[in-house]
């Protein structure tokens, strides 16, 4: 399989994750939003490690800092981080269970929110609720077993590598 | 076959460069604002395209809400309307005698005349930010003449500034965010001071005012001018609380901005005059959404 080829699946899914994150919610709704970038971001980078990686993280972290109007490369640093941990353990996560896999997703997502809030904290704009800011790795995780399964449809359709 | 191992220099390697980019790039950001054209880039050609798309659909709604509504219910805002347009012709027919008045009793007094302002009419895109910054999305943008700090109003009062800047869309900070003081002056009696956001709730508060000022709940906030950032004399918010805690130098002081911060889909761009020229040298397409002031 070649690289383009996988490009032209991973880069539209990728975007449509950006898509998700500006997407208007009501009030109530924000702080539950998860972050759908990360969890694409995961996905793609441990079904096809050779393709999607490091830089591809942080290129849409930088991306994702633009469109959220925060300092650039908060995000980026994050992702990159989330990413490094997974191409560190992809083989291991991958032959867990939806759930297992959900309870790891929680503590990745967790991570990454703690580093964005440390920047956060320490450019001075730090949020006042800190409980809802990490809420996002709570519904993150329970959203995993669904998207997971849906990214793999997609995949198997676009038949991108036939493991996982 | 799959490797077993990825190619290339090792993760763990590639990572920490990333991570050291990442940290480089927020410190070029943060410190020096270096990167404001990578920025308008990454914005313009990229997030602005998805922002459009996922406002198609909701402004397809809009219209479609507008060509379905009855005939009896577009009457009645039409005489609505003309009626409001009545009101305001006559207070400014009263405004325009007094601005008249005011020029003079100025040129009397050897003061400097007022600069004048010239607006153009921006819609806010539907689209969240990061729910923890007070910020909008605005689509007018550099091809404009749009440029950092420049003061976004709404129909009832002061909204915010101008951030970034792309090609056609910018951000604005709200004054209610937390990183936002505007300078201010009480109506009243022309006490100045400034007005810091409070975030989420979308409060100003007043620093550093003394226990005795002259202030009441109801007093009325206009820019002063101070700063030079925003021009003078627009609303901003109304105090709603003062506590004077014993034993303490300030009293604490909350004001509600007057502008619809959350609700208001119309937004005004602000050009001082002499700014003005210098921006319709750049860009002299625009001129009918230009009204004077």
């Amino acid at each position: 399989m070649q690289a383009s080829r996988c490009y032209r699946v991973v880069v539209p899914t990728m975007l449509f994750s950006l898509m998700l994150v500006l997407l208007p919610l009501p009030e109530w709704a924000h702080a539950f939003r998860p972050d759908w970038v990360t969890l694409f971001m995961i996905y793609w980078a441990m079904a096809m490690p050779e393709f999607v990686g490091l830089l591809m993280a942080w290129i849409f972290g930088l991306l994702l800092d633009v469109a959220q109007g925060t300092i650039l490369g908060q995000h980026a640093l994050g992702l990159v981080l989330v990413i490094w941990l997974v191409q560190m353990t992809y083989l291991r996560i991958r032959v867990a269970s939806l759930i297992q896999q959900a309870l790891v997703i929680f503590v990745l997502l967790l991570a990454k929110l703690l580093l964005t809030l440390w920047v956060s904290g320490l450019v001075g704009q730090a949020p006042e609720n800190i409980t809802l800011y990490l809420l996002p790795s709570v519904t993150g995780a329970l959203i995993w077993p669904w998207l997971f399964i849906v990214l793999r449809d997609i995949r198997r359709r676009y038949t991108l590598t036939n493991r996982f | 076959m799959q490797p077993l191992f990825l190619p290339g220099p090792s993760v763990t390697f590639r990572a920490i460069v990333l991570l050291a980019a990442s940290v480089v790039v927020m410190v070029a950001d943060h410190r020096w604002q270096h990167l404001e054209s990578m920025r308008g880039v990454l914005e313009s050609y990229i997030i602005y395209p998805l922002r459009y798309t996922i406002n198609l659909p909701i402004d397809f709604f809009r219209w479609a809400d507008q060509g379905l509504s009855s005939q009896q219910f577009l009457l009645e805002e039409n005489a609505r309307l003309k009626e409001q347009q009545l009101r305001a012709q006559v207070s400014l027919q009263k405004i325009s005698v007094l601005e008249r008045e005011n020029d003079r009793l100025r040129e009397m007094l050897g003061a400097q005349p007022k600069v004048g302002e010239r607006m153009l009419v921006a819609e806010l895109l539907v689209i969240d930010l990061d729910p923890n910054r007070q910020q909008v999305v605005i689509n007018k943008g550099s091809n404009q003449g749009v440029y950092i700090g420049q003061p976004v109003i709404d129909a009832w009062g002061v909204m915010g500034q101008v951030i970034h800047v792309a090609d056609s869309s910018a951000t604005a900070m709200l004054i209610s965010d937390p990183n936002h003081a505007i300078p201010v002056q009480i109506n009243r009696n022309e006490l100045r001071t400034t007005a810091f956001g409070l975030g989420c709730g979308g409060q100003l508060e007043l620093r550093h005012i003394p226990h005795n000022a002259d202030i009441e709940p109801g007093d009325l906030l206009v820019t002063s001018g101070l700063g030079g950032r925003f021009p003078a004399n627009y609303p901003v918010g109304r105090i709603v609380e003062i506590d004077r805690p014993v034993g303490e130098t300030f009293a604490r002081v909350i004001a509600e901005p007057v502008a619809h911060l959350d609700r208001s889909r119309e937004v005004l761009l602000v050009w001082r005059e002499e700014a003005a020229i210098m921006n319709t040298e750049i860009s002299p397409t625009q001129g009918p959404a230009n009204a004077g002031k």
